[in-house]
């Protein structure tokens, strides 16, 4: 009995059933779509938080000064006075894996053009900021590095800002708006970036060199903030741990002694975030997982009920030359045929669920086909497992006993 | 010459901590071309000899040779390949599967034979069908064909495989006087072209169309003599007309 044979010999013993045989599927057909549809959305979701990110540039890495406690009171992070310019200098003297390095200095401001006013804030950094927050310009030119030399007044804003102050459609290049009482030139709008994962605007904000705002908005000489961006995304935990070491020994720190800044890095915080949704997506795994095995007892079940149905035909068989082997093999087949095409009908149904959850969410879709060729192996193999008993059964049957069989 | 071959055969059952002996020693030989009828009462042992005679069952003791072939130990695997190139079997409520055209029953038994190609069974099926005249019902299913054709397709799945014996187990029990006499008629004709057939039957009228009686009491051979066996179509031509509610 050949491959071809015993595939059309179960298809015509379980169309002789065909509600039965769809009931039994059932079970696999829900456990199959379950798997697909969850790996598919988890899947989608950690490619959407990566495409997140990675428009917040993948290999950035922060730097915050430690909070500050004087006599018992948490004083926060913001008066922290530890990181300056010695710690970026010598940052990007010594740290190979560092790519780029900006201060950030933050002030709250009332901006106000004509009769419009918007209430934001203007970031103090360096001009490569925009390359490490991957912010890109849109109409006119980032500051250089002679206008932080020179304290200059100027500033480059995002859309919100230029939407909210420049209603009359005017160009916002070469306006001057003012701070509070500062007045400063617009020389660049940036393009937008929308949400963040974080649900932050990202486009209101307004960017002036770091010596502005530290000398003429706040008369502070420390950062707020270190921003860095690594080489590549795999070399920033390599560059965190070369930022830890330079700023640790420009600190003073000695060993054993507590860091006075933190260092994160964006893949730390991605991995956190895949974690998560890694062990959602096992947790769901687990699920589907059950409902394959209540799916497979179903098959066994029905396949008991089938030996018994047919015991005269199995009789025959033997009576006239098949082998147990050929008999266990004819039931073993039909439970993979009945099994796998469950699981043709769950992987088309995983596909079209995650495909509309996904278009709903307008997340990417991806259609894991690894999950496709898993849940096909695994069809087969609660066919073969469920299968087998009800086989062994048939197989071992006597032939005078089942060809009398009423 | 002897193409089966009991030698004081024997077969005991255990049944409730007690042994039934169902064979006490049965002896004789079959020879080709030889149609002979099995009888006896139910109890007499024939299901068991017929189990045996179809390498079913194997003997508690004694000797059965079928074309040469000693079945006494014989594992399940031979005994199997055995019945599927030696012996044909047809049976009372002949057995057919369902749902399944006649050419596709006949070829049943050529599907546990590797030697044949797919081409190759549905030329010796169609040989066979036409050989029981059942050309014009090949793609029949059993439900689409009456009782006497059902058991003509059992025949031709009996011969598609060119067996040394024909075992028919109370093959016309199930079928009227009309269709009973067709069935030996046909039975007849395959004995006229050579083929060897042992049947197994209670009703004396039907071994009046066999060569050779063995009757058997309590497992043993009490009579067994050769027969001038009677024409299966002139007894059919000799019914009343008023019966022939086949047609």
């Amino acid at each position: 009995m050949n491959f071809a044979n015993l595939i059309k010999i179960a298809l015509r013993a379980i169309m002789r059933n065909k509600t039965r045989a769809l009931l039994t599927m059932l079970g696999v057909v829900i456990g199959i779509a379950a798997v697909i549809t969850m790996v598919s959305i988890g899947q989608s979701a950690t490619q959407n938080t990566r495409a997140e990110f990675s428009s917040m540039g993948t290999n950035m890495i922060m730097v915050w000064p430690e909070r500050q406690n004087r006599g018992g009171v948490d004083m926060g992070n913001s008066n922290t006075k530890s990181l300056d310019l010695k710690d970026i200098e010598t940052i990007q003297k010594s740290c190979h894996y560092v790519a780029a390095i900006s201060p950030v200095v933050n002030s709250a401001a009332q901006m106000v053009y004509g009769n419009n006013n918007h209430s934001g804030s203007v970031e103090g950094v360096a001009p490569e900021y925009l390359s490490i927050e991957n912010y890109s310009l849109e109409r006119g030119l980032m500051f250089t590095d002679e206008d932080v030399t020179r304290y200059a007044k100027v500033c480059v804003i995002g859309k919100t800002i230029s939407e909210a102050l420049f209603t009359n459609g005017e160009n916002p290049i070469g306006q001057t708006i003012r701070f509070g009482s500062i007045p400063m030139k617009v020389i660049g709008v940036l393009k937008s970036k929308g949400q963040s994962q974080m649900g932050q605007d990202q486009d209101d904000i307004a960017f002036a060199p770091y010596t502005t705002v530290q000398k003429r908005f706040m008369g502070i000489n420390h950062f707020n903030m270190i921003m860095a961006s690594a080489t590549s995304e795999e070399e920033s935990e390599m560059a965190a741990v070369e930022i830890t070491h330079t700023l640790r020994s420009t600190h003073n720190i000695r060993e054993g002694m507590d860091d006075d800044f933190n260092v994160f890095t964006q893949e730390e915080m991605l991995s956190t975030m895949s974690q998560v949704l890694g062990f959602l997506t096992i947790l769901l795994s687990i699920v589907a997982g059950i409902s394959l095995a209540v799916g497979g007892i179903g098959i066994m079940n029905i396949m008991y009920v089938t030996v018994t149905e047919r015991t005269k035909e199995i009789g025959l068989r033997m009576a006239i030359g098949a082998q147990n082997r050929d008999i266990m093999r004819q039931f073993l087949f039909e439970s993979v045929v009945l099994s796998v095409i469950g699981g043709i009908i769950g992987i088309i149904f995983g596909v079209l669920i995650a495909y509309a959850i996904t278009s709903i969410l307008a997340w990417p879709y991806i259609i894991s086909y690894g999950a496709i060729v898993l849940s096909f192996v695994v069809c087969v193999a609660v066919g073969i497992f469920f299968g087998w008993y009800p086989a062994k059964k048939a197989a071992n049957l006597d032939p005078i006993v089942a060809i009398r069989y009423e | 010459m002897s193409i089966i071959s009991l030698n004081t055969l024997k077969r005991d059952f255990l049944v409730g901590g007690e042994y039934v002996h169902a064979l006490r020693g049965v002896s004789f030989d079959i020879d080709e071309g030889e149609f002979v009828s099995i009888m006896g009462t139910s109890g007499s042992g024939k299901s068991t000899l017929l189990n045996i005679l179809g390498c079913l069952d194997t003997p508690t003791s004694g000797d059965y040779i079928i074309d040469g072939v000693n079945v006494k130990e014989r594992t399940k695997k031979e005994l199997a390949t055995l019945r599927n190139r030696k012996i044909g079997f047809v049976f009372q409520n002949y057995n057919l599967l369902p749902r399944t055209s006649a050419l596709e029953n006949v070829e049943l038994p050529l599907m546990y034979n590797k030697k044949f190609s797919a081409k190759e069974r549905r030329e010796r099926a169609a040989e066979a069908l036409i050989a029981v005249g059942l050309q014009d019902r090949m793609e029949h299913t059993s439900a689409q064909l009456s009782g006497g054709q059902q058991q003509r397709v059992a025949i031709a799945r009996a011969i598609v495989n060119d067996p040394v014996i024909i075992l028919a187990d109370e093959a016309t029990g199930n079928l009227d006087t009309r269709t009973s006499y067709e069935i030996m008629s046909l039975f007849q004709s395959l004995h006229d072209k050579g083929k060897t057939i042992a049947f197994v039957t209670h009703e004396p009228d039907i071994s009046e169309f066999t060569t050779r009686v063995v009757k058997l009491r309590d497992g043993l051979v009490v009579d067994d003599h050769p027969v001038t066996p009677k024409s299966a179509t002139d007894a059919l031509a000799a019914l009343p007309k008023a019966e022939d509610y086949a047609q």
